[in-house]
């Protein structure tokens, strides 16, 4: 879940279009299914495509190296999270062609119905996929989407003044950094580091397990400065405002970069590792052209540019020896195997969703 | 009165309330019928909505923590409401009577914050108020702390951040009343031997207070609806009405319990409204 630069911003920004969405949904529901199929046959598209991805997620050069092969006009447009992507679709016809939400999203956006299969044949980079992208909970086999980065969510810490952490979720609730640390604000990376501390699992429904998550959270509330997305905490950590912040690894990597004192720590015993995916919307009018850019950017230089740029993994194995070597070197970048095989992914809770997001009302407000 | 405006209604002036007609109706009354029927419809779990009769998202509405937050997010609305009140008085009041040929330029000032965005301001006061900032420096300056200071982030910036971002808009009415006053009156009250004092609260004040019903219902009603500032000033641990109507329809995607939260909000205020407006009194709103 790459996010985002600017993220308030653009959140508060989208939150006016929600009631608009929220009518057209009344008026245009009906004409979404009978939109999906257009222009998925074989005549020639125009050549262009519109891609609507996160904010500051596109290295500087992909776009128009991707021009310059194809001669594809891509028009790009941005949103802030994942919930705001899912209005737009549900929206109807809104004429994007890529789009690239995070895993649980992807799962959501299966079950809702707004996405189309993608056709491998179109894609000959896909071979190119890490082998631990096959049959993952929210796409298993594979059909309707494929990885565009990845990361962790672990925590970003001033080492230099507080010594090296231990790989644990402990310190988060220690008294002794009271008002110098920052949780995520998203229920479900704040809660899941509740459950991976309590040693259960990011994806649990059940009702006791959700109460004593927000126990802890509510336990832990006093001792933060807030409740931050992660390209807030960045700069508070880097600056020596906070000393700890709960933050997703690429604005990690970021200010690690930049500032030698800090380092980042991947959890025991889990943590969560999420993947933001490319995927075709159903009434994409380009789906040719969207085809096109999914396996470019799935080639292997394109991929390592891409990666280069926004600090964040890679999932495309040809692109990993092209990464820079600076970046490799960062801790938490390259994981070994058993801190991979901890980690866990989130997946849609269905109905729970909203009993999670009254809990985090409720350790908010308390 | 009434029948002059009766006599008045031509083509010419139905022609020219056509398009507001035109455009209240499709882009405010229709939305707000549509939120009317969604709060009675049904979620459903990924978004979207069932039609029909279905009380129980007002219902909960009674959950304790809901409660709670909405009584909170009247309490801070009101709260800015008076600080903006108490800050906004003493300065309408100097542009009006001691601002002289400034007095355009005083009130254009007022203004200027509107000529960038809210957010925009927001952030500016997220970079003022942090460890880092001008407010921290300035007090290590004057040796009145020894180290950075937690200014942001605490429930006093959402004060400040709010009372900031509506002050103008209890300015301008206030300005606005008092700039039709009769300076003439405040002369009579003296020559009848009142104090100063005095013939501000039973002259001068009294006559202003459209002024101050109109800047505080412009002050309270964005202010009670406000998510932006607690996010960004409050880092996000203060959740007010907004806030929460805003995580129904992303985040829980609840769409028939955020449109009741709306309707609720809006009834409270209309109803704060129309009692505030009866205690002070409605032949006040006249000169308004």
């Amino acid at each position: 879940m790459k996010r985002i630069s600017r993220g308030r911003f653009l959140r508060a920004l989208g939150a006016a279009g929600v009631a608009g969405s929220t009518l057209s949904v009344l008026a245009c529901q009906p004409n979404t299914s009978a939109q999906g199929g257009g222009g998925g046959g074989g005549g020639p598209e125009e050549k262009v495509l519109n891609f609507y991805n996160w904010a500051d997620y596109v290295a500087e050069s992909t776009v128009p190296d991707f021009a310059k092969q194809t001669g594809i006009k891509v028009t790009q447009d941005f949103y802030s999270s994942n919930e705001d992507l899912l209005a737009k679709l549900q929206a109807g016809g809104t004429g994007y062609d890529v789009i690239v939400p995070s895993d649980y999203m992807v799962e959501i956006m299966i079950k809702s119905d707004v996405l189309q299969k993608l056709d491998m044949a179109q894609i000959p980079n896909a071979k190119n996929v890490g082998k631990e992208y096959e049959g993952l909970s929210y796409d298993p086999n594979n059909e309707y989407s494929l990885p565009y980065q990845w990361g962790t969510t672990g925590i970003l810490y001033n080492k230099k003044e507080i010594g090296q952490l231990p790989e644990s979720w402990d310190p988060l609730w220690d008294t002794e950094f009271e008002g110098k640390m920052s949780m995520l604000n998203d229920t479900r990376e704040t809660f899941g580091a509740a459950l991976y501390k309590m040693g259960l699992s990011v994806n649990t429904t059940d009702t006791a397990e959700l109460q004593k998550a927000a126990e802890e959270l509510k336990k832990q509330k006093p001792l933060l400065r807030g409740y931050f997305d992660s390209t807030e905490a960045r700069p508070l950590v880097q600056n020596g405002d906070l000393l700890l912040g709960h933050i997703f690894s690429g604005d990690a990597f970021l200010a690690l970069s930049e500032n030698s004192d800090l380092d980042y720590v991947v959890p025991k015993p889990a943590a969560t590792r999420w993947t933001d995916n490319m995927c075709i919307p159903n009434g994409a009018e380009h789906p040719q052209n969207a085809h096109k850019l999914i396996d470019y950017i799935l080639g292997a230089q394109a991929g390592a540019t891409l990666s280069n740029y926004t600090y964040y993994n890679t999932p495309n194995a040809a692109a990993l020896p092209k990464i820079d070597g600076a970046l490799k070197n960062l801790p938490g970048y390259v994981l070994p195997d058993k801190v991979f095989g901890r980690l866990q992914v989130i997946a849609d809770p269905g109905e729970a969703t909203r009993e999670y997001e009254r809990l985090f009302t409720e350790v908010k407000s308390s | 009165m009434r029948e002059r405006v009766a006599k008045g209604w031509s083509a010419g002036l139905a022609a020219l309330l056509a398009p507001v007609t035109l455009w209240l109706g499709a882009f405010f009354l229709i939305p707000l019928l549509f939120i009317v029927a969604f709060s009675f419809g049904t979620s459903e779990v990924y978004g979207g909505i069932t039609l029909g009769f279905n009380p129980g998202n007002y219902l909960k509405v009674f959950d304790p923590l809901y409660l709670k937050i909405i009584v909170r997010s009247l309490g801070i609305a009101a709260l800015t409401t008076l600080i903006c009140f108490l800050l906004g008085y003493p300065l309408a009041y100097f542009i009006v009577f001691k601002g002289r040929r400034w007095r355009n330029a005083l009130v254009l000032l007022v203004m200027v914050p509107f000529w960038t965005s809210l957010l925009i301001r927001a952030y500016a006061w997220v970079v003022i108020l942090g460890g880092n900032g001008i407010a921290n420096k300035t007090l290590q300056f004057l040796g009145i702390t020894d180290g950075p200071v937690n200014l942001i982030f605490t429930p006093e910036a959402v004060l400040m951040g709010m009372t900031y971002s509506y002050l103008p808009f209890m300015v301008l009415p206030l300005y606005a009343a008092l700039e039709k006053f009769d300076v003439r009156l405040k002369e009579a009250g003296k020559d009848l031997g009142a104090s100063r004092w005095q013939t501000f609260l039973r002259v001068t004040f009294p006559l202003s207070l459209p002024g101050v019903i109109a800047g505080s219902i412009l002050v309270f009603i964005p202010s009670a609806g406000e998510f932006v500032i607690p996010d960004l000033l409050g880092g996000s641990q203060t959740v007010m009405t907004g806030n929460l109507i805003q995580n129904q329809f992303l985040q829980s995607r609840d769409w028939a319990f955020g449109s009741a939260l709306s309707v609720l909000l809006a009834v409270l205020l209309l109803g704060a409204i129309m009692f505030y407006i009866r205690r002070v009194g409605t032949d006040k709103l006249e000169g308004v």
